[in-house]
């Protein structure tokens, strides 16, 4: 047993697969990230920090004639999202429910699947620099949905400018994808299928994020590095609830920043 | 045509099926290499013959682990089995035993649902539509 402390959980192996299916199903539309930076790992839950491969100065030395340096690392973040669920709700689920309520693990879910995309995209305080922060490229204007083609070819050409190499991917706040997926242009084209096309790469439903982010897709340009993937645990119960959690460990860090141009509503 | 990595028919297999198979056919074979070059060291008596045979042996030792490790990669209850028995001093069959307890029991990653740390092993979704 782990630390996520399941097999102390009054949930029986059948209501496991049910939480964990749940769980994959609400969590993989929504993280976005994951469909567009390169994930390294998972390297378990005591993995504490990325390499950098990069060093500080030590003011003077331990003794005379010795100089030192220290390490530079990057921590890696921790995502933690608590619900509880109904235990009268997952013994009907041992009966063989297909109905049963799990909108609290379903909105755990969505919360860190945002948290994960807003860290990725637009970063987190001092512990994470997100892609469209840390791009060097003035941001776009999006302006109309039905304009939305002209700054997304702009930051392309931009990206090739800078010497970076397609396929591009484009990750789309909620509103700005619902916008996209509603318009067609004139003579009825799909504004879908005429983004794609400038991109040569996937568009991406990624809520949290604002506006939209241009990236490329050829690799080493992003890294989502994973500790512990995103798991359920267990924390309590009582006779008639369980407490859980969702929960991940994971560093990210932007290699070229000059790969992406955010798009600004 | 080599198509023996197949036990069922190859089309009815879905693609990564299709690639496991081949890996551990490759695995098989690079097994097979070793265990031929363990012979032919054994009776060669050419110091300069043993240096190569000894040299392309140590490459079979790399492609062995390397197919090895692919497919650890995609079977968690393979990986957490070989997690508890390799590299562990001690009694082989005992850690053979406790490995697959702790896999196929309790949660473990050989139990429905569960990967091997417990995660819901999303990974990377990057070919995932939309």
């Amino acid at each position: 047993m782990n630390h996520l402390l399941r097999s102390h959980a009054p949930i029986s192996d059948g209501g496991w697969s049910v939480l964990d299916e749940e769980a994959r199903e609400r969590l993989a539309p929504a993280l976005a990230a994951r469909k567009l930076v390169d994930f390294s790992g998972p390297r378990g839950w005591e993995y504490s920090a990325t390499n950098l491969g990069r060093v500080s100065p030590l003011p003077g030395g331990p003794a005379e004639g010795v100089s030192g340096l220290q390490r530079r690392v990057l921590p890696v973040v921790e995502l933690r999202a608590d619900f509880e669920l109904s235990r009268s709700e997952l013994r009907d689920a041992d009966r063989g429910a297909d109905d049963v309520d799990l909108e609290a693990l379903d909105k755990a879910a969505h919360q860190v699947a945002v948290a994960e995309n807003v860290a990725v995209f637009h970063g987190w305080g001092d512990a994470i620099a997100g892609i469209a922060e840390a791009s060097p490229h003035e941001p776009l204007h999006l302006g109309e949905a039905d304009a939305y083609p002209r700054p997304v070819a702009r930051a392309v050409e931009r990206l090739l400018c800078s010497g970076v190499a397609g396929a591009y991917g484009l990750a789309l706040g909620s509103d700005d994808y619902r916008r996209v997926a509603e318009t067609a242009e004139h003579g009825g084209y799909p504004l879908l299928d005429h983004l794609r096309k400038i991109l040569e790469g996937p568009i991406v439903w990624a809520p949290g994020v604002e506006g939209a982010v241009v990236v490329s897709l050829r690799g080493g340009d992003f890294v989502f590095e994973s500790g512990q993937d995103l798991s359920i645990g267990y924390d309590s119960h009582d006779s008639d609830v369980v407490r859980l959690y969702l929960e991940e460990s994971f560093s990210f860090r932007v290699a070229t920043p000059e790969a992406a141009v955010a798009l600004r509503p | 045509m080599g198509f023996d990595q197949y036990h069922e028919p190859p089309e009815e297999l879905p693609p990564a099926t299709r690639t496991f198979a081949r890996l551990c056919a490759s695995l098989t074979e690079e097994a097979e290499a070793i265990g031929w070059y363990e012979q032919r060291i054994a009776l060669e008596t050419d110091p300069e013959a043993l240096a190569v045979m000894r040299d392309a042996q140590g490459e079979e030792f790399k492609h062995f682990s390397m197919d090895l490790e692919f497919l650890l990669r995609r079977t968690p209850p393979w990986r957490e089995v070989a997690h508890g028995i390799l590299f562990q001093p001690g009694d082989i069959v005992e850690h053979g035993e406790e490995a697959e307890a702790e896999t196929f029991e309790d949660g473990g990653a050989g139990s429905e649902g569960a990967f091997e740390d417990g995660s819901l092993g999303l990974g990377s979704l990057r070919g995932a539509s939309r």
